[in-house]
């Protein structure tokens, strides 16, 4: 597995190349050559049911698996943001979205990143006196403070209650509206995949099953009729009935 | 904000729950008072109409008196230090060598396979037991009492720092990495304060295990320390004497342990509600 980071930034240049990405664990093969190319600013959803290997994939392109076979290359920065907020519970808010960051201004840096966010009140708590929607948007200034050129989000809002993730979900439309970054997000909720995806891939038995682009426009809801028949045909891709 | 999550961090489930207050109502504090002050002075009572013969039990108020005067004639205060300086040598040495060897088998798989094997042997073998051993390698003088203590401190020490880090959150360490911190600081951020609950745990089984070590090694030809005062005052039968040695033990212990959960409360600020202690 050649995992890297090239430090050359070319406009045209997609911000994360994957190519031929294997793992398997024992003898189950989780992802069986797994291509994938995300292009600058774009959001790509990958959608798949549970055990279809769509974290396992995620892992990988964010360089935690050292046991993975293909190539995956950042061209840039990349900051994860994981299924459960991961903050360190002995580190203030603040220093947990400053860990690890280097630079000049990384105070005020900070400050701006819990502002987005909408916490910078809760700078001082502690991450035990946060609720899980306020943890895991502290997570989300800890990968943004970083500037990335691409999020890597592991079903980030699939532990918080269904009024939470929508708020959360407007959350990232909007700043990925500020910032433009590129994002990955791997999700088993199709509605979400929809509401924030350029493109989804669909990963079924370790390979890349299908892909479509979501032409819905930047203002798009769930009450939109094409919104409605891409979700019955990704469902019905998913093997779930819809009718 | 609500949730109906189904996987959480183990952290915001204790955080979810309704934090219990710390302090006990004033009437319930009152209440558990009052039978050991019953009991002394029932034994006081016992001692003064004679019903406790004094070479057995000595009245409370006759133990206060002794401990007044051995303290104004510096006498408790020399066999105090000197038992205090082979706790703290012994501590420093067996806590030094339990670090190094716990961190050592908690954080590589060679040292693991290497270092806990023996040691989980060796903690078999009931240290106090062997003294005869111990008289035989390093004689009956200090080093015995701090070999003593040191052994006795060691075995917690070692447990609680393995456990320390080997319990701690696989995720963390992942999504410190993520953030770009390297080894070296992803030891100083999340293994090391990680562990430290566990290690204080461990300081406090440890300074436990000192001071009975302590009560041991000093009753084995010594010269000073308290375990002398008491072993002396037998040969005299002054029974309040020894009844005094074992209540500065007895005190000893109490005030090291509530140093020690002083300092935890301060350093360990951010388990604040997690712990309904």
């Amino acid at each position: 597995m050649a995992s890297r980071t090239a430090g050359d930034l070319n406009g045209a240049e997609p911000v994360l190349t994957a190519h031929a990405v294997r793992r398997a664990f024992g003898p189950t093969v989780v992802l069986a050559g797994v291509d994938l190319t995300i292009a600058r600013g774009e959001v790509v959803a990958l959608l798949g049911g549970s055990g279809s290997g769509k974290s396992t994939l995620l892992r990988i392109l964010a360089g935690l698996d050292g046991e993975a076979g293909g190539t995956s290359v950042v061209h840039g920065t990349a900051a994860v943001v994981f299924q459960e907020h991961r903050l360190l519970p002995w580190k203030r808010v603040t220093e947990n979205v400053g860990l690890g960051l280097s630079g000049a201004d990384g105070p005020g840096r900070i400050r701006r990143a819990l502002a987005e966010v909408g916490l910078a009140e809760r700078d001082r708590a502690w991450p035990a006196e946060l609720s899980g929607g306020q943890a895991q948007r502290v997570a989300v200034a800890r990968a943004l403070v970083r500037e990335p050129d691409l999020l890597l989000l592991d079903e980030p809002f699939g532990a918080l209650d269904a009024l939470t993730r929508l708020r959360m979900q407007i959350l990232l439309r909007r700043l990925r509206a500020e910032h433009g970054f590129a994002a990955l997000l791997v999700t088993h909720d199709v509605e979400e995949a929809l509401l924030l995806a350029d493109r989804i891939l669909l990963l079924d038995e370790g390979r890349i099953a299908a892909e479509m682009p979501v032409d819905l426009g930047p203002t798009r809801t769930p009450d939109d009729r094409a919104f409605g028949a891409l979700r019955r045909h990704l469902l019905d891709r998913l093997g779930v009935p819809t009718t | 904000m609500s949730r109906t999550s189904l996987v959480e961090a183990p952290d915001e489930v204790a955080a979810a729950v309704p934090v219990v207050p710390r302090r006990q109502r004033p009437a319930r504090r009152w209440r558990r008072v009052v039978s050991p002050v019953v009991l002394v002075l029932g034994w006081e009572l016992a001692a003064r109409t004679g019903l406790l013969a004094a070479e057995k039990l000595p009245a409370p108020s006759d133990v206060l008196a002794t401990g007044w005067r051995l303290s104004r004639d510096g006498t408790l205060g020399i066999h105090l230090l000197d038992s205090l300086t082979r706790a703290g040598a012994g501590l420093l040495i067996g806590g030094l060598l339990a670090l190094a060897l716990g961190t050592v088998a908690g954080l590589l798989r060679l040292g693991d396979d290497l270092v806990d094997p023996p040691v989980q042997m060796a903690r078999m073998l009931p240290h106090l037991g062997l003294v005869p051993l111990l008289i035989i390698w390093v004689g009956i003088g200090e080093s015995l009492k701090i070999s003593l203590v040191a052994l006795g401190a060691f075995f917690p020490i070692y447990f609680n720092t393995y456990a320390g880090i080997r319990d701690i959150d696989e995720r963390l360490v992942e999504a410190a990495r993520t953030c770009g911190l390297g080894q070296a600081a992803r030891l100083r951020h999340v293994v090391l304060p990680g562990a430290l609950p566990s290690l204080f745990l461990g300081l406090r089984l440890a300074i436990g295990a000192a001071w009975l070590s302590l009560v041991v090694g000093e009753q084995v030809n010594a010269q000073t320390g308290i375990g002398f005062l008491m072993m002396e005052a037998r040969e005299f039968s002054q029974t309040d004497v020894v009844v005094l040695g074992l209540l500065v033990y007895a005190l000893l212990g109490l005030i090291s342990d509530l140093a020690l959960r002083v300092l935890e409360r301060r350093m360990l600020t951010w388990r604040r509600g997690l712990r309904a202690t």
